[in-house]
């Protein structure tokens, strides 16, 4: 089995941010996906959703879904990030005042990405965009 | 205890019903909602004043038993309608987070 979904998420808009990670978390519940799993792949995807709605204007995300690994790659055209190793500081964050009135911009979304993936790679130019990789394995337990 | 007896017990508003008969195991507070997705654990009853449609996804992709609203804190249609399709509780108090959370100890097995 293999499953490939495309989804293409907007730009600044907060209303709407999440179905992608939503759709996904569907899917994992039909395929059987254990419940730890479906979580962190749905929360891990949803920080990187709300990062480029908040940072990048939107962008697009492609996700493969394999017995034993789902892979998330969330790709945008936005600034992309000056220092990467700052970005992932629990803490960090440049999100607007408006944003954090939402209950967003807290700078914990790079470190939650980071706490429920496996891998996290992430590649990103200034003015060109920022791509990041992330993969959540399914172990025994 | 599901969340039909937290919100009889702690005499809660209800704003949407969702699934009632969800375990509640345990609790979490917070107004952020990375916090929130980075601490709080599968079947938390989640107690903040944010009450838009991105803690609704957060519930949803949290795992979190309910939402309660504490303050008397508003919510918005947006997030009423999602919470009504995605069948997430949403109660509500004017008691303050903190008050709720200590009421909320007690009822839970420690
Ligand atoms: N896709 C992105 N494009 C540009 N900058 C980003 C992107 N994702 C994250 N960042 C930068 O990394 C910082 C930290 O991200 P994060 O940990 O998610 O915190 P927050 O989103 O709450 O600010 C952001 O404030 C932003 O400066
Ligand atoms: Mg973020």
């Amino acid at each position: 089995m293999s499953i490939q979904l495309h989804y293409v998420v907007p730009g600044d808009d907060f209303t709407r941010a999440g179905e992608a990670s939503g759709a996904v978390k569907t899917t994992l519940k039909q395929l059987g996906f254990r419940p730890d799993v479906i979580r962190r792949v749905a929360i891990a995807m949803y920080e990187g959703e709300i990062n480029m709605v908040i940072h990048a204007g939107g962008g697009e995300a492609d996700v493969e879904i394999l017995p034993d690994c789902v892979t998330i790659l969330l790709t945008d055209h936005g600034p992309g990030i000056p220092d990467v190793e700052q970005a992932m500081q629990e803490g960090f964050s440049t999100a607007p005042e408006n944003v954090r009135n939402l209950g967003f911009g807290a700078g914990m979304g790079l470190p939650n990405i980071k706490k429920y993936t496996d891998t996290l790679d992430i590649e990103t130019e200034i003015g060109v965009g920022t791509r990041m990789r992330m993969t959540v394995r399914v172990t025994e337990g | 205890m599901t969340v039909a007896e937290l919100q009889a017990a702690l005499s809660l508003e209800v704003l949407v019903e969702g699934d009632m008969t969800r375990e509640v195991s345990g609790g979490y507070c917070g107004d952020l909602l990375s916090w929130v997705m980075g601490r709080a654990r599968s079947g938390d009853a989640w107690i903040t004043v944010m009450g838009n449609v991105n803690a609704i996804a957060v519930c949803v992709l949290a795992d979190t038993a309910c939402l309660i609203l504490s303050d008397a804190s508003p919510l918005d249609d947006a997030a009423r309608a999602r919470a009504q399709a995605e069948e997430i509780p949403v109660l509500r108090s004017d008691k303050n987070t903190y008050t709720l959370a200590v009421e909320l100890s007690r009822l839970l097995p420690s």
